[in-house]
C-alpha cells in the first residue's frame, strides 16, 4: 500500500522514484550473473510471468566512440575490434572499408580473399563461442564443450594467419597486414572440412534434441512484422522470415563472385534464433572453400598507404554482415588523420531492443532461452 | 551523497513519508549541486586550454570551408548540388531524392547522392513531416544508427538517422541519412534547454534506443518520446555529455 513519493523539485535526469507493489517482484538479474554477461536485466514478474524487463547495459562501455576522436585512422584499428574480440576481424571490417573509400585506395584482389576467408572463420569462431554459451544457458553442458574445443581448430588457423589467437588486428586500410603462410592452403581446407563434419554431429545432440526443442520453441516469438519493425539485424531478422543478408544484399570485396546462400527460417521463435547461426557456419565453410579456390595463388597482399594518411573530407556509412548481423561504421572525416566523428552501428545495440518485447508475457525460466538466442554480446552493444 | 541520507535518516526517523521526501530532496540537491560543480570545473578548463586552440584554427579551417561542399553546413551546400550534377549522378537514389525534395522545398536540400548512399538535410521543424512522408511514399522501414555529431564552432549538434529497408529488395543497398541540426548550448542542461528535437520512435520504431544514447551521450533532448533515461552511462553521471567535444578525454 505504499503511497507515491512525488518528489518536489524536478529530478535531475536518470533518478527516478518507483513504486512498489504488493503483488509484483522486480529481479534483477546481473550484472554479475553468469548468465546475463556484463548486462542487467531489470525484471518484474507476477508469479512465473515477466511482466516488464528492462535492459540495462553500459556496465562494459568504453567510449570507443570518443576514443577514436583522438587517434588517428592507423592506431584506431586494435581498439576498435574490442567491442568483440571473438569476431574481431567482422567488426573492424566496415571500418577498414570506410577508410579506403576516404583514403581513396585499391585493394589487391588477393587481399579481399583473405579478408573474405579470415571474415569467415571469425565468424565460425563467434558462432561457436555463442552456441557454447547458448548450451551452457539451457543447462546442456555437452554443448558448451564441444563447440568450445571445436573452436580451437579454427583459432589455430587464425593463428597461423595473423600471429594471434584472438585479437588480430588484421585488417588495415588497403589489404591485410600480412600474408597468409606457405602451406596454408591445404592446412585451412583440411582443418574446415573436419570443422564442418564435426558441426553436422551438433544436430544429434543439440538441434533434434527434444529437451531442446521443448525448452526453446514457441517462446519469445518474433513475427515477421514486428522484427522489419523493431529494425532487427542478422540471425534474429532471419530466423523471422526476413531474407536479409548484407553478403548478398550489398555484397563487399568478393562477395559477390563467390556463391553465398542465406538461411531463412520462418517460426521466429527462439529455437529458429538458435538454429540461424549454426546454419550461417555450414554456410561459412562452403564460403571458404570457394574462397581458397578462386583465390589467386600469389601476388600483393596490401596497398602501402602513407604515413598517417588523411581522409578526405567527407563521411561515409559502410556495412558488412558480422556473425551477428548488420554492423555499421559512420565516419565523418574533415580532412584531418583522425575522423572528426565515428559512429558504430553494431547488431547487439540494434537487437537489444527486442529482448523487452519479446520477454513480456514470457515464463521467467524461458528468460535465458529467449535472451541468448538474440545473438547479443553486451560489449559490442556497450562499446 | 550517502553522508546526507545519514544526517537526514537521523533527525526524524518517525514519519515515514516526509523522510522519504527529505531523502529524496537531499539526493535531488546533492546530484543538482554535484551537476553545477562539475558544469563550472569544465567551463573554466575549456575557456583556459580550448579558447586559444579555437582562435588558431579558425584561419585554417576558412579555406575548406568554400571548396568542401560535403558538410552539412547550410551554407556550403548548394555549391555541392552544381558539383555533382556535372558529374553523371545515379538515377534510381536520385528519383526518390527528388520525390522529398519536391515535396518539402526550401526546407530539405540534398546533402549528397551516391551510390546507394544518399542525404537529405532537413529543418528541425519539418523532421516530423519529412519523417512521416518518407515513411508512407518510400518503402524505408527502419533505422539502421542514428548519429549524433557534435560541432562546437556551429554551435550546433546534428543527428543523422540512417533509414534503410528490409522489405523492398529494389532498396535494399540503399541507406538514407535523414540529418537535421539543433541548436547547441555553451553550458548544457540536458532536458531543460533548447537542444531539443521531436522524436521518430512513432515512425520508426527502431530509433528508441539510439535516441536514448544520443541524449546521454550528446544532451539532444527528444520531446515524445516515452523513457529518456540514462542507457549506457551511470545513473549519477553529472558531467557534460561526454561525446561533446568540449568534453576532454582524460590524459589527452
Amino acid at each position: 500500500m505504499a503511497e507515491q513519493v512525488i518528489p518536489t523539485k524536478k529530478m535531475p535526469p536518470g533518478l527516478q522514484v518507483e513504486n512498489v507493489d504488493d503483488r509484483i517482484m522486480t529481479l534483477n538479474v546481473g550484472p554479475q550473473h553468469p548468465g546475463s554477461g556484463h548486462m542487467r536485466i531489470i525484471v518484474k514478474i507476477d508469479g512465473d510471468y515477466i511482466v516488464d524487463a528492462d535492459p540495462d547495459p553500459g556496465y562494459v562501455h568504453r567510449g570507443e566512440e570518443k576514443m577514436a576522436e583522438s587517434r588517428n585512422y592507423i592506431t584506431n584499428i586494435p581498439h576498435l575490434e574490442r567491442p568483440v574480440i571473438h569476431d574481431s576481424c567482422n567488426i573492424l571490417y566496415p571500418y577498414v572499408l570506410g577508410v579506403e573509400d576516404l583514403v581513396g585506395i585499391e585493394v589487391p584482389e588477393r587481399a579481399k580473399y583473405v579478408r573474405v576467408i579470415a571474415a569467415e572463420l571469425n565468424r565460425c569462431i563467434y558462432i561457436q563461442y555463442w552456441l557454447a554459451i547458448y548450451g551452457i544457458f539451457l543447462g546442456h553442458s555437452t554443448m558448451f564443450m564441444w563447440p568450445a574445443g571445436d573452436r580451437e581448430l579454427l583459432i589455430d588457423l587464425m593463428e597461423k594467419i595473423t600471429g594471434a589467437r584472438v585479437t588480430h588486428a588484421y585488417f588495415i586500410p588497403g589489404g591485410v597486414r600480412n600474408d597468409v603462410p606457405a602451406n596454408f592452403e591445404d592446412v585451412c581446407l583440411r582443418q574446415v572440412n573436419y570443422f564442418e563434419k564435426r558441426i553436422k554431429e551438433y544436430a544429434d545432440i543439440f538441434y533434434d534434441n527434444p529437451i531442446l526443442k521443448a525448452r526453446t520453441e514457441d517462446t519469445g516469438v518474433l513475427s515477421r512484422e514486428d522484427a522489419i519493425r523493431l529494425g532487427t539485424t542478422g540471425s534474429v531478422l532471419r530466423a523471422s522470415g526476413v531474407d536479409y543478408d548484407l553478403r548478398i544484399k550489398e555484397p563487399y570485396d568478393v562477395y559477390d563472385e563467390l556463391d553465398v546462400h542465406t538461411n531463412v527460417l520462418k517460426s521466429g521463435d527462439s529455437y529458429a534464433r538458435s538454429k540461424i547461426p549454426w546454419l550461417d557456419m555450414l554456410e561459412s565453410c562452403n564460403i571458404i572453400r570457394q574462397a581458397l579456390e578462386k583465390m589467386p595463388k600469389s601476388g600483393s597482399i596490401r596497398t602501402k598507404l602513407k604515413p598517417n594518411p588523411k581522409g578526405r573530407e567527407d563521411e561515409v556509412y559502410r556495412r558488412v554482415e558480422s556473425g551477428r548481423g548488420s554492423a555499421g561504421c559512420h565516419i565523418i572525416s574533415r580532412g584531418k588523420p583522425e575522423p572528426y566523428r565515428l559512429k558504430l552501428s553494431v547488431s547487439s545495440f540494434r537487437n537489444l531492443i527486442a529482448l523487452p518485447y519479446l520477454l513480456k508475457g514470457e515464463k521467467l525460466g524461458n528468460m535465458p532461452a529467449v535472451y541468448w538466442s538474440l545473438n547479443y554480446w553486451p560489449v559490442e552493444a556497450d562499446r | 551523497m550517502s553522508k546526507s541520507e545519514k544526517k537526514v535518516t537521523s533527525k526524524d526517523e518517525d514519519k515515514k513519508k516526509s523522510d522519504e521526501k527529505a531523502i529524496g530532496d537531499a539526493i535531488i540537491a546533492a546530484a543538482n549541486a554535484r551537476r553545477e560543480e562539475l558544469a563550472k570545473e569544465a567551463l573554466a578548463t575549456r575557456s583556459n586550454k580550448t579558447l586559444p586552440k579555437e582562435i588558431k584554427e579558425k584561419p585554417k579551417e576558412e579555406k575548406p570551408k568554400e571548396s568542401k561542399p560535403k558538410e552539412e553546413k547550410p551554407k556550403a551546400a548548394p555549391p555541392s548540388k552544381t558539383d555533382t550534377e556535372e558529374v553523371s549522378l545515379p538515377e534510381f537514389e536520385k528519383s526518390f531524392v527528388d520525390k522529398i525534395s519536391s515535396q518539402f522545398t526550401g526546407d530539405v536540400e540534398v546533402g549528397y547522392i551516391k551510390e546507394n548512399r544518399t542525404r537529405v538535410n532537413v529543418k528541425k521543424e519539418k523532421i516530423l513531416e519529412v519523417a512521416q512522408f518518407i515513411k508512407d511514399n518510400l518503402p524505408f522501414d527502419h533505422a539502421e544508427s542514428v548519429t549524433g555529431v557534435d560541432f562546437p564552432e556551429d554551435k550546433e549538434i546534428g543527428v543523422v538517422y540512417h533509414l534503410g529497408s528490409y522489405t523492398d529488395p529494389t532498396y535494399s543497398k540503399q541507406v538514407l541519412a535523414l540529418a537535421t541540426r539543433v541548436p547547441r548550448e555553451e553550458n548544457p542542461n540536458p532536458g531543460n534547454d533548447s537542444t531539443k528535437l521531436p522524436s521518430l520512435r512513432d515512425m520508426f520504431y527502431s530509433v528508441e534506443f539510439h535516441e536514448r544514447e544520443i541524449f546521454e551521450m550528446l544532451g539532444v533532448y527528444f520531446d515524445s518520446h516515452p523513457d529518456n533515461r540514462r542507457l549506457l552511462l551511470p545513473e549519477d553521471w553529472a558531467d557534460l555529455p561526454p561525446l561533446r567535444k568540449d568534453f576532454r578525454n582524460k590524459g589527452r
